[in-house]
This record gives structure tokens, sequence and C-alpha cells, in this order.
């Protein structure tokens, strides 16, 4: 039997859902190889600890949780000092990590200060005997890897969304675990937390999207695309590269090769032509919805249902009945 | 200032690729290489930090086989002053290997700034940076998308999902960089020819272990043909009866 760590993510003081992501994965891995101890690692301000039994609904054992005045706010170096020090003296035989903005920066500093390799952006994995086989989606989307990670401890980062959390109750035990480092004396801190706006949905969390193109001709047209995801109700919106470099819609709204790489189970373009670097990031989506004018827009070589014709009067049609199935349920 | 930018020269992504007979490596026939996309912001970054915080230097550090020299030489035309080849046969899937090799190259530089993308776009891992600022022990921050320097700290800007955080460090630091802060410059023609004349070092890569392998490489299933299901308003009604009965999505 091998145990295994998650590292549970928070954000302001709450537990993400990557966080639950890790545990469920973990406690996967454990099962997989005879059912060994979930451990989880919990870092946060005084009175994180709350939030520690909310892990054993996923499968945790043991949750580790450091509490310190001055860890509000993620801090790469008292993370990954403390997140090393406790694999090092687990043995575990892997460890969770979600491949988010903390986690991508947090889960390469630990393998580097374990000695050891990592997996990143991993949508499946299984334990062997010597080696951990994980997917990875690379080159764009392009390319399906499966890598073999060897080595012990195995670190893994998992693609957000790709494990469902899983209810496998325990009765957590708690144990309090001192940082491996003092926070005053770290040279990288995070002096501010901005969150964007707590009712926007992430692109990254969005069963639906909706993006729109230079199609939509001027910044406030996007008023139509916002329209249409607030009549899903659980829509978050997206924009091309040529809208975020023109200042219409923020650069982290950008989705394409050197934006974000999504993958919803719907995703409707709105005046957008299909240019490669775009399609790049929102190829793997499920069911794709084309709004156009040109018929020969690349757009529609890949999309399930296209629509050509003028989006301004499309969309707001378009809005008018999913507004309606939505209120019938 | 002195600032090592790493660049890695990856496939053009906009290639149609086959897999190559081995199953874990792409079909190099006819391949055409770039500079990874967030490389050549974190080159701009570095050129333009030097310009503002000057004198300095930019080098350039790349670890590859020799085709790497042709994109170390498009940065040297960009406005690096010299460059660096860390010579492989083959670049491992493996980003701690490959932070040994760099970090061993750089240890001893006297770099006040070592600069990456924030990932690479092949591999997509984006591992090589932090790690790379860990073996070195050096302050690091990844994937910004705003930069202000003084004279020995810095402040950046981090996007993280639904939110941004602003970062405090001091200086030597390692930062990988996000799109959206500099648009990569486009080297002159005179930048061009200078470049021919700009030193260009190989030496072999000291690799580390690798114990990350690509066992297998598939290209995902091809997307059923577009099909355009009618045209104007009057689509709606049909379009909103595919969504909820054929792909079951409302």
């Amino acid at each position: 039997m091998s145990a295994f760590l998650a590292f549970a993510e928070t954000r302001a003081g709450v537990l993400r859902k990557v966080a639950f992501e890790a545990v469920t994965a973990a406690r996967r891995a454990a099962d997989s190889v005879g059912g060994g101890e979930v451990h989880a690692v919990l870092i946060g301000a005084p009175g994180i600890t709350q939030h520690a039994q909310a892990l054993g609904r996923n499968g945790a054992d043991v949750v580790y949780v450091v509490e310190h005045p001055d860890l509000e706010r993620y801090n790469p170096e008292v993370y990954s000092a403390t997140v090393s020090e406790r694999v090092r003296s687990g043995e575990y035989r892997g460890a969770f990590f979600t491949a988010s903005a903390e986690g991508r920066d947090l889960a390469p500093r630990v393998a580097a200060r374990l000695g050891v390799s990592i997996a990143s952006d991993v949508t499946e994995f299984e334990i062997q005997n010597d080696a951990v086989i994980a997917q990875h989606p690379a080159y764009t989307g392009k390319v399906n890897v499966t890598l073999r990670l060897t080595g012990s401890p195995a670190l893994l980062s998992l693609r957000p969304g790709f494990v469902t959390p899983a209810e496998q109750p325990r009765d957590a035990r708690v144990e309090a675990l001192e940082p491996a480092m003092d926070p005053a004396a770290a040279r990288v801190k995070v002096t501010d937390l901005a969150q964007r706006s707590t009712t926007k949905l992430d692109l990254g969390e969005a069963s639906i999207i909706v993006s729109g193109g230079r199609g939509l001709r001027a910044a406030e047209n996007f008023k139509l695309v916002e329209d249409l995801a607030a009549a899903f109700g659980n829509a978050a919106v997206g924009a091309t590269r040529a809208v975020t470099d023109d200042g219409w819609r923020p650069a982290t709204d950008q989705i394409g090769q050197t934006g974000r790489l999504v993958s919803p189970d719907l995703y409707i373009a709105v005046g957008i032509s299909g240019a490669i670097q775009h399609l790049a990031g929102m190829r793997t989506a499920k069911t794709i919805v084309a709004i156009n004018k040109d018929k020969d827009a690349p757009i529609f070589k890949i999309a399930d249902y296209g629509i050509v014709g003028d989006l301004f009067e499309i969309v707001p049609r378009l809005t008018d009945q999913v507004k309606k199935v939505r209120s019938h349920g | 200032m002195k600032i090592a930018v790493c660049i890695k020269r990856v496939p053009d992504m906009e290639m149609r690729f086959s897999i190559a007979a081995d199953r874990t490596s792409l079909d190099p026939t006819g391949m055409k290489y770039e500079m990874g996309d967030f490389d050549g912001y974190a080159l701009e970054v570095g050129l333009q930090l030097a310009e503002k915080h000057g004198p300095g230097e930019v080098v350039l550090v790349s670890l590859g086989p020799d085709g790497v020299q042709e994109v170390l030489r498009k940065g040297l035309a960009m406005g690096a002053a010299r460059a660096i080849q860390l010579k492989v046969d083959q670049v491992p899937f493996d980003g701690m290997a490959i932070a040994k090799a760099l970090a061993e190259e750089l240890r001893n530089g006297g770099y006040d700034l070592i600069l990456f993308g924030r990932m690479a776009t092949d591999t997509a891992s984006g591992t090589v940076g932090p790690m790379t600022a860990e073996l070195l022990n050096l302050p690091c921050v990844t994937g910004i998308s705003q930069l202000d320097l003084t004279e020995r700290t810095g402040s950046a800007r981090r996007d993280l999902e639904g939110a941004s955080e602003t970062v405090q460090f001091t200086l030597p630091a390692v930062l990988t960089i996000d799109e959206g802060i500099a648009r990569p410059r486009l080297a002159s023609l005179k930048g061009i020819m200078a470049a021919k004349k700009k030193p260009l070092e190989t030496k072999p890569a000291q690799l580390g272990p690798v114990n990350l392998k690509v066992e297998r490489m598939e290209l995902p299933a091809d997307r059923p043909p577009g099909r355009i299901i009618g045209e104007g308003a009057d689509a709606v009604p049909e379009l909103l009866r595919l969504l909820q009965t054929e792909a079951k999505v409302l």
C-alpha cells in the first residue's frame, strides 16, 4: 500500500474546486494500488483549518494544515519549502497538484526541490509498479502525448476540470504543520490579490462559452455576446486575440494558442472567422456553434452547427429563444 | 543590467502534424520551426529592459540540436548581444533534465534577470523556468503580464483564473513571461546583417537524468466536418432543436 499527497488550493481563504479534484485523484491513485492513505496539505491564514474536514469528503485521511498570519495569500517560496518538506517526510508514492496558475507555479518548484520530475497538465493517469502513465495534450491540443514518469515520489499536476470530485467520506484527521521557512524571509511576496468579479465564471470552469471576434465591429457590441451568455446562465465570455489586442476585452479573456485553451461542452463563436491561432484554443470543445456572415470562414469547417448571416439579427434571436428554453426548464 | 533569455525552438504550430513510425515523436519531414510564442515575448521584455536600464547585455540561451542556431540568429537579429547553444541531439520532454542543464550554464553568469516564456508551445508544461530558479536558489515569478523594475527590486502582475496578483520580488530573479506584456519586435535588415557577426557559442548540454519520457504520441480524432444548418435568424429554431435533441447541451 502506498500513500499519496494532494495539494489543496485555496483562494482568499476558501477552497477552490481544484482542491477537491486533487484529493479525488489522490484517493483514486491510492485505491488503485491497494488503498493506502491520502494526505492533503492546506495552507492559509489562521482560520483555514475550518476547511480541512471538507477534504475528508473526497477521501483524505489526514489533512496537514499550515496556518500563519503572513500566508493569507499564496507565497511561492514558503509553499514550495513546506510542501516539499511534507512530501519528503511522508514517503509518498506520488503527489497531486493542479495545473492552475498557482499549481503551475508551485508544482515544478516542489519537484526541483525534491530532485524529481513532474508530469504537467495531466488529463488521465494510471499508477503502475515502476512508473506512472499520464496523458497530456500538447502542441496546442494537436497531439495527445502519453508520458511515462519514473522515480518516486511521482509528481503530477492535473488539468482543471478533468477529474470529477467524488464523495468518499472519511473522518479526516487534522494535523497542524509549521511553515518550513519564515514567511518574513521570503524574497517573493504577493502583496495584492484582485478578484475580477465573484459572479463571473472562469473560462476554464465554464461548461458553456460564448466568444466574440472582430465581426462584432465594436467593443460595445460585445453586449450581444454577454447577453447570450447571461441567457444560458452558466456561460463564460471569451474573445479572439484580434479583439483583446484591440483592447475591446481584457487579455485574460483571450482563447487561443497564446491565451486560454478551453474544452467546454458548448462553444459559440460569434463573428469569429477561425484563425488557426484561435482554433488551437477551442478545437477540443464538445459542440461548436458558429455564427458568421462569411460562409467560407474557416470556423465553419469545424463547427458542428453553423449559421451564415448577420450576427446582429441572429444573436438577439438566439438569446431570446435560449431564455425561453431556460425559463421552461 | 545583464539579462539571460532562454528560448526554445518549437515546430510551427500552424502545420499539420503526423506521427513518426516510432509512435513517440512527430514526423520531421517538412517540419518548419520557430521561436516559442511566449519566448518571443520574453526576449522583447529583455531587450526593452536592457535599453531602459542600460548599459546592459541580453544573452540568449537555447538547448537543442544545431537547428536551434537558426532561432538564436533570429533573436540576435532582434537585438540580443550574443547566444549560447547547449547542444543535445534531441530535447527531452522532461523539464527537470533541461532545467539542470540550464542551471549549470546560468549559475555563474552574473545575470540580474533570467527570463523564460510562460511555457513552450510544444510540450506545454511550463516547468523549466521555475525549476531552473529553484536549482539556482533564485526568486521566481511565473506567468507575468506586467513588470516594473527598480535597481534591485521588481513588481509584477500575474493573472490567475478570474483574478490577478501583484507580486514583489528582489533581484537577481527568474521571471516567466505571459502574452500581452510587449509585442515582439520585427528584426530590421540592419539587425539581420549584424546578427551574422554576433558571437554564437556552442557547448555540450549537461542534461540531468531523464525520468519523464514519451511513451506514445497520437493525433486526436478529427472533428466531423463542419455543417452549415441555415442562413440568418430563421435558422435559430433549428439550431435550438439540434442543441437540445442532438448535442444535448441545452
